[in-house]
């Protein structure tokens, strides 16, 4: 039995079924991450003027973190590349510029795991201070993001991509979905980098 | 590709055996998995009122030995049979947490959302048949992993199925099992809302338009939306709340907190207020998650069985939209006596009264809807028309709570129990027994004993009234909750504490009115009078098709033509016109 409009568009919304589901799911992330903000603001005007004294101690490094915006900036281009080259019909460009995605988050979490050893190192752990647990708290859960987002890109770039060749309208909604998820990992980062580094 | 899959026959030219796994256990049919989610949930309902037994005993004889039972429990929880007030608190949290997160949200959106929806929408199956599989998984782990733990070496979680911090952070019971139970749970439940969403906007068949869907339907969509907005605040602060427990953090610990005379070695700085807003965010709307259902299918089950359609359907249906949104701005006024303020108390009790307009809309609604009706008073209408006074009740006691200056004498009181117990017991329990009977022919082609089932409502009516009615008379004597010897060690509970016995006889009682039911649930299965495809006469779409429904659920093309509720039309020749029939006929 097949479902109706997993594929093609229903006549009245313009939308398959993936599409609203994704947009749905990124409804949750949004109060997700939301509530992680609003403890971050709590926690901040709670602390009776110690948060600056807090930050300065993590020593968060900025020229890392810096890079890492770049890298996620460009894996969000990719992303984009690659989903304009299925539309396109070109599966090898396709494929190439999925990998890179996917290689990007893995340079991402590379530079990750060096900023979060070197806090280690300088005895930095959660427990430390409510800015220090906030910041392992939500980066830590957008690394994890970025992890399943990697996954998700990873299997259609490589074993899913055998679709291509049987329905090439479904893979390419596909690769869309993964990546909205993508850029939506990509935008936390966006708000979690001036929030954590540079205010 | 193109052509209209909606509503085309069942294919059964595709129609392969599975294998047995596949067609019962891991399945993808909305239908098998509604039916996996409903004997789940009142498995865990059965559960969770077994724990509430064993709490009963202790509150009725304080200090006694618990017979039968006692000395299976362990000298960890009951030393010679008497129970110890910390085991006391683990079963008061596990019933709160599996009633409501195990119990009621699996029967009324899993089951009959996911069995009744798609079959009333006219479509073949969910928009994501696999991620609903995943989504019952989810829960059947939650569900495991509450159950498992019971049995770590320190118990379950005992910190009230709230959880508040600080205590939940430095309790040394099952409070982590907890959080990775409610993970689970969580997960499943966003999955579920997903799917359901999505199938309502795209799978309705043609002539499906929005003020045609059932009134079940809307409050399933709405009840959707609730999960999904809700339940991601709880899950962060699930997280923050495991930080604090295994990674030493301070989010829900102040500066300088003693405890047993010490100071804790903590770094500070957290607020315990912040978890109790993270909770309730999520935890009133999830009191309309556990309400609205309930209301869809008493919608259902008055519309069919008084023959006439549901008066006021189009306020019906804006009130239960705009009780949606309202139910995510009152949550304070759970919190009026924490010290957030005047200002917010001003402002979240005012939202309160607010957010009881549209309930009141509804409710009064149904009780129209009877007037004037030809009522057949089958166990379905029964149980249907028992939940409205019961809900009335249950929503009335509520206002004095939602007002500040009433709710500080009110709070943490037997009131409060007895209040949100009407609206979630002989309120919501009532509608889903109603459903139960009511679907009960779609689910297995049988219909359920009447005799049975009227000898399950009539007393439960009466011992449910009398397990929670006293509560609300203790409770203005200012009984507190919470505690385990039912409060006899205080003076001013002495009038009232002999009133522990009463009620704790009525909920022993009600679990021998439950055996009529199971007799029934089980010996209809196999017995009961076969059923058509339509045994009740109704107009919605569920019942064109065949009784059980097969894998892709309808054998005919559904068009539908009309509104969902068009009984005793004048100058039909029957007094039902299925929503999916041809005018001309």
């Amino acid at each position: 039995m097949e479902i109706p409009y997993t594929v093609e568009a229903h006549p009245e919304t313009g939308l398959n079924n993936g599409k609203i589901g994704i947009w749905l799911f990124l409804t949750s992330e949004v109060m997700l991450f939301g509530a992680l903000f609003a403890t971050f603001i709590m926690l901040r005007i709670g602390s009776d003027g110690n948060w600056a004294a807090m930050q300065a101690e993590a020593e968060l490094n900025i020229p890392l973190a810096t890079l890492n915006t770049a890298v996620l900036i460009a894996s969000s281009l990719t992303m984009v590349m690659a989903w304009a080259s299925l539309m396109r019909g070109q599966l090898g460009r396709f494929k190439l510029f999925g990998w890179l995605t996917v290689a990007c988050g893995g340079i991402f979490l590379v530079i990750k795991y060096f900023e979060y050893t070197a806090k280690f190192e300088h005895h930095h752990y959660p427990e430390s201070s409510t800015f220090l647990a906030i910041y392992f708290a939500m980066t830590g859960l957008h690394a994890l993001h970025v992890i399943g987002g990697m996954a998700w890109n990873a299997y259609f770039t490589g074993p899913g991509s055998k679709l291509f060749h049987t329905n090439r309208q479904w893979l390419t909604d596909r690769v869309e979905h993964s990546g909205l998820f993508w850029h939506f990992v990509d935008l936390v980062w966006i708000f979690l980098f001036p929030v954590f580094y540079l205010l | 590709m193109a052509e209209p899959v909606h509503a085309s026959p069942a294919h059964d030219e595709h129609h392969h055996d599975q294998s047995f796994w596949r067609k019962y256990i891991f399945s993808t049919d909305h239908k098998v998995i509604g039916v996996q989610y409903s004997v789940t949930g009142l498995a865990f309902l059965f559960f969770g009122f077994v724990l509430m037994m064993v709490m009963r005993w202790n509150l009725a004889y304080p200090g006694e030995p618990i017979p039968f039972i006692g000395s299976l429990l362990g000298e960890n929880r009951a030393p010679g049979g008497i129970m110890l007030p910390d085991f006391y608190n683990e079963l008061g949290a596990m019933h709160g947490t599996i009633m409501v997160f195990l119990g009621v949200v699996p029967l009324a959106v899993g089951g009959f959302g996911n069995f009744v929806m798609p079959l009333q929408l006219g479509a073949p199956d969910m928009a994501f048949p696999r991620i609903n599989m995943i989504s019952y998984w989810c829960l059947f782990m939650g569900g495991v992993t509450m159950f498992a733990s019971f049995f770590l070496p320190n118990g379950a979680a005992g910190n009230g199925w709230t959880s508040y911090s600080p205590l939940a952070d430095i309790a040394l019971n099952g409070q982590t099992a907890w959080l990775i139970g409610m993970i689970f749970l969580i997960t499943s439940s966003l999955l579920g809302a997903v799917n359901f969403i999505t199938t309502a906007i795209q799978l309705r068949a043609p002539g499906m338009t929005w003020m045609r869907l059932p009134f079940f339907c809307w409050a399933q969509i709405v009840t959707a939306f609730l999960l999904l907005l809700a339940f991601p605040p709880l899950e962060a602060a699930g997280v923050l709340q495991l930080m604090d427990r295994v990674a030493n953090t301070s989010f829900f610990i102040p500066e300088g907190l003693v405890v047993g005379g010490e100071v804790l070695e903590r770094s500070g700085g957290g607020s315990p207020l912040l978890w109790q807003h993270l909770f309730w965010f999520l935890a009133h709307p999830e009191v309309y998650v556990l309400i609205l259902p309930a209301m869809g299918i008493v919608a259902e089950v008055i519309a069919n069985n008084s023959r006439k359609p549901l008066w006021g359907y189009r306020s019906m249906v804006y009130s239960l939209i705009f009780l949606g949104f309202m139910s995510f701005i009152v949550w304070a006024h759970h919190m009026f006596i924490t010290g957030m303020g005047s200002v917010m108390s001003t402002f979240f009790q005012t939202t309160t009264m607010i957010i009881s307009i549209p309930s009141v809309i509804i409710l009064s609604a149904l009780f129209i809807s009877l007037w004037g009706g030809s009522i057949r008073y089958n166990t379905a209408m029964l149980f249907a028309l028992g939940f409205l006074p019961m809900f009335g009740i249950g929503g009335l006691t509520g206002l004095p709570l939602g007002l500040s200056a009433a709710d500080i004498p009110l709070h943490d009181t037997y009131y409060v129990i007895g209040h949100f117990h009407y609206v979630v017991a002989p309120g919501t329990l009532f509608a889903l027994f109603a459903g139960v009977y009511y679907w009960f022919p779609k689910v297995t082609g049988r219909k359920m004993n009447e005799f049975l089932g009227k000898l399950h409502f009539w007393p439960s009516l009466v011992f449910m009234n009398g397990v929670f009615f006293p509560m609300m008379i203790q409770g203005l004597n200012g009984v507190s909750r919470r505690l385990a010897d039912g409060g006899i060690t205080y003076d001013f509970a002495g009038e009232v504490a002999g009133l522990n016995r009463m009620m704790s006889v009525s909920a022993w009682c009600l679990a021998l009115a439950q055996i009529p039911f199971i007799i029934n649930f089980f010996m209809s299965i196999r017995n009961g009078e076969k059923a058509g495809r339509n045994p009740w006469n109704s107009t919605t779409v569920e019942w064109l098709a065949p009784s059980p429904a097969p894998h892709g659920n309808f054998d005919q093309e559904i068009v539908v033509t009309r509104g969902p509720y068009e009984y005793s039309v004048p100058g039909s020749d029957k007094d039902y016109v299925p929503q999916a029939e041809p005018a001309s006929t």
